[in-house]
């Protein structure tokens, strides 16, 4: 299945992505800002799409954890990846754009405060899978699902956290409908996140192929 | 459920017994929290003077640093003598081990909690006891949700061989909403004129987390502990 | 529960067993059959895989793939009540040395819901020849008197399944004696023993079968001579060789276990 999804997925996120710059070029230009709001529409796709892989990877942990499907395990280890790279991705755009629309490299804006300790614990989890050691997949698993309940409280608690404190600049909160080219490139990035998914699922898959032909020949 | 909660207290009761007679973790937690208090001090005191708001967090890193630390020594001991394994061999429902483990935790940390808390009034002169109950209340969510993700996550990695690396590095993201609230629930007591109504808002908070995470960690101690 | 008549058992059978972990293989194609009334010995060399054939059948490590019966159930069906009837005196004793001897015993009685838990644990104490040494802590007692204080914890809930990991290890001459006649005494009362060692001088005469793990494959060691002598055969004959290596163990001949009442 893997093998026709991913081409076919890829090559449709690919238009997407041909098309969303003659889109965004085409956009009006926002009022306070200029030619640097325009980052926005790969910046909030980015956000989607981390917030997507870490849905799949909290529900893919839970079936992993509670009906050991393999499968489950794989599609887990991709989101997670898959998660941390559009995570960066947000990160990175982000005081790109603070700073030349604000002047500050960083501000503790309750999405960007959110977005971080989400990498953190997305890492964290990358590592334990790397230095746990055997049996650490079930582990990950318990700390996946951790994760994706984390979210709401996250959120909740960083947004009231920041509504208390005063801001040092003023951080215009931008309505998420902005019409076309917006839309198009959250299709493009969602896309662009399933045929991640696929390819690097498949190569757990393979990974997973190739320790058990091991297994076999020393059967031998 | 009655035999649950026996199983809990045998658990609980043991780890008293086991406790009582070295003291070991009581004595080395609480100094590594005073410590911890007294590093920070250095840090956040200018010209003879509390920087304004810093006990709040003071107060909440030492209890989340040395719950941490509380944490894998507690996991430890059971480690060393395979008695985890012992445990986890008893024809019993896991989550009460669990839960056993999680309430013997909690005790230790509502004492160091209190010489934190007796430490931080006095060396920073903020006014934690204006509010007594509020703080209380605050402090106990707190550390309920702490501890009921770090007993989880202890538990998890006894066998692991980074396990003394990896439980701060994954405690700690996850448990920052409950700092979150913790810091900012006690600095809304503490500030000038107290605000009660943002204090039970984020005590609110805590009630939600506490209830989600503690359900989550009952239900995943099973498939977890199980090679 | 406190009783657990609800799942009991007359033997264990171990189907094409095998536990690996990514390239690493703990055990292969496993397969054993053991029955009410016999001790089979599980001999190797370190890092064999018997360790890890304990844990499974103790129901504390999960099968990669084939299974593992007791009796009807498998360790997902008996769940708890299948516990009960299982005994594991692991290497590491899993006992608590800062509590005294009847403290750890009855930790343990209360845990197992056994009734009555401190007359359980002076009985216990009484049969391990340790009721002087009751309420002294077990930090202060030597390997051979641990050990009989953990095989004693093991028993309490009078297991049908026990399972021993290098019990002989540490002790001196009359305790290896007393383990000995214990062994033979739960053989008596129709207890399935299985016990991993290295100590073949030690069990040579004990034991109903043997059989011998290597790189987590077993075989049986059908030779003639000593323990020791079909032992070294056994690890010294490369893994092709022996044709019956793979094939479910017959039953001691004319020794059928009789029905439990």
């Amino acid at each position: 299945m893997h093998r026709r999804l991913f081409p076919a997925l890829a090559g449709l996120s690919l238009c997407f992505f041909v098309v969303a710059p003659v889109l965004i070029v085409r956009a009006p230009y926002e009022s306070t800002m200029g030619l640097v709001q325009k980052i926005f529409y790969f910046h909030f796709p980015a956000w989607m799409a981390m917030f997507l892989a870490i849905f799949i990877l909290g529900i893919s942990s839970g079936i992993y954890l509670f009906r050991r499907k393999p499968a489950a395990d794989r599609l887990a280890v991709a989101s997670a990846e898959l998660a941390v790279v559009f995570g960066l991705m947000g990160l990175i755009t982000g005081p790109l754009w603070g700073i030349k629309a604000w002047g500050v490299w960083w501000q503790w804006d309750a999405r960007l405060t959110m977005a971080v300790i989400l990498e953190l614990i997305l890492v964290a989890y990358l590592l334990l899978r790397q230095y746990g050691g055997a049996g650490s997949d079930r582990l990950a698993a318990g700390l996946g699902l951790f994760a994706m309940a984390n979210v709401p409280f996250l959120y909740i608690s960083t947004e009231i956290w920041r509504t208390v404190h005063p801001r040092t600049s003023v951080v215009p909160t931008l309505p998420v409908d902005f019409g076309i080219p917006l839309w198009w490139s959250l299709v493009g990035f969602i896309v662009l996140c399933f045929a991640l998914l696929s390819v690097r699922s498949r190569l757990e898959e393979q990974r997973g192929a190739l320790d058990q032909l091991y297994l076999a020949v020393e059967e031998e | 459920m009655r035999r649950f909660l026996q199983v809990a207290w045998l658990v609980v009761r043991k780890d008293l017994r086991v406790e009582s007679r070295s003291k070991e973790m009581l004595f080395t937690t609480l100094f590594f929290a005073i410590s911890s208090v007294l590093v920070f001090s250095f840090g956040f005191v200018r010209a003879g003077q509390a920087v304004e708001g810093a006990a709040a967090g003071i107060l909440w890193i030492a209890i989340a640093f040395s719950g941490t630390l509380a944490l894998s020594r507690a996991f430890e001991r059971e480690r060393y003598h395979d008695a985890l394994q012992g445990l986890l061999l008893a024809p019993v429902d896991r989550p009460a081990i669990y839960l056993g483990k999680l309430i013997g935790l909690l005790l230790l940390l509502a004492v160091v909690e209190a010489v934190v808390v007796a430490l931080v009034t006095f060396l920073f002169g903020a006014p934690l006891f204006r509010h007594g109950w509020w703080l209380v209340l605050l402090l106990s969510l707190g550390t309920v949700g702490f501890a009921s993700v770090g007993t989880l996550f202890s538990a998890m990695l006894v066998r692991t061989r980074s396990r003394a690396v990896l439980l701060p590095v994954l405690l700690y993201p996850v448990t920052i909403p409950v700092l979150i609230a913790g810091v900012s629930g006690t600095a809304a007591l503490v500030q000038p004129e107290p605000d009660l109504a943002m204090t039970r808002l984020w005590a609110s908070l805590l009630v939600f987390f506490d209830t989600v995470f503690l359900t989550l960690a009952l239900w995943t101690f099973e498939p977890v502990m199980t090679e | 529960m406190t009783t657990s008549d609800e799942v009991d058992f007359e033997r264990v059978t171990v189907s094409d067993l095998s536990r690996f972990y990514g390239r690493r293989r703990a055990l292969s194609h496993v397969t054993l059959e053991c029955r009410a009334g016999e001790i089979i010995g599980l001999l190797g060399p370190n890092g064999a895989g018997k360790s890890t054939l304990l844990s499974v059948l103790a129901t504390l490590a999960e099968p990669s793939t084939g299974e593992v019966r007791y009796g009807r159930w498998t360790a997902r069906d008996g769940g708890a009540n299948l516990r009960a009837r299982i005994g594991f005196l692991s290497h590491d004793l899993q006992l608590y040395p800062e509590l005294s001897a009847c403290e750890n015993l009855e930790f343990f009685a209360g845990l197992y819901g056994l009734d009555r838990p401190e007359a359980r644990a002076h009985a216990a104490l009484m049969t391990a020849g340790l009721e002087d040494r009751a309420d002294d802590v077990v930090e202060g007692f030597s390997r051979g008197m641990r050990q009989r204080l953990a095989l004693e914890r093991t028993l309490l809930h009078t297991p049908r399944l026990v399972l021993f990991d290098e019990p002989f290890t540490g002790l001196d001459e009359a305790s290896c004696g007393a383990l000995v006649d214990r062994l033979r005494a739960l053989r008596a009362d129709g207890h399935i023993v299985v016990i991993a060692t290295h100590d073949l001088d030690m069990v040579d005469g004990v034991l109903d079968r043997e059989v011998l793990l290597r790189s987590g494959r077993l075989r049986s060691l059908d030779y003639e001579g000593t323990l020791r002598d079909r032992y070294r055969l056994g690890v010294a004959t490369p893994p092709g060789a022996v044709k019956r290596s793979r094939e479910a163990h017959d039953p001691v001949d004319g020794v059928e276990a009789e029905p439990l009442v």
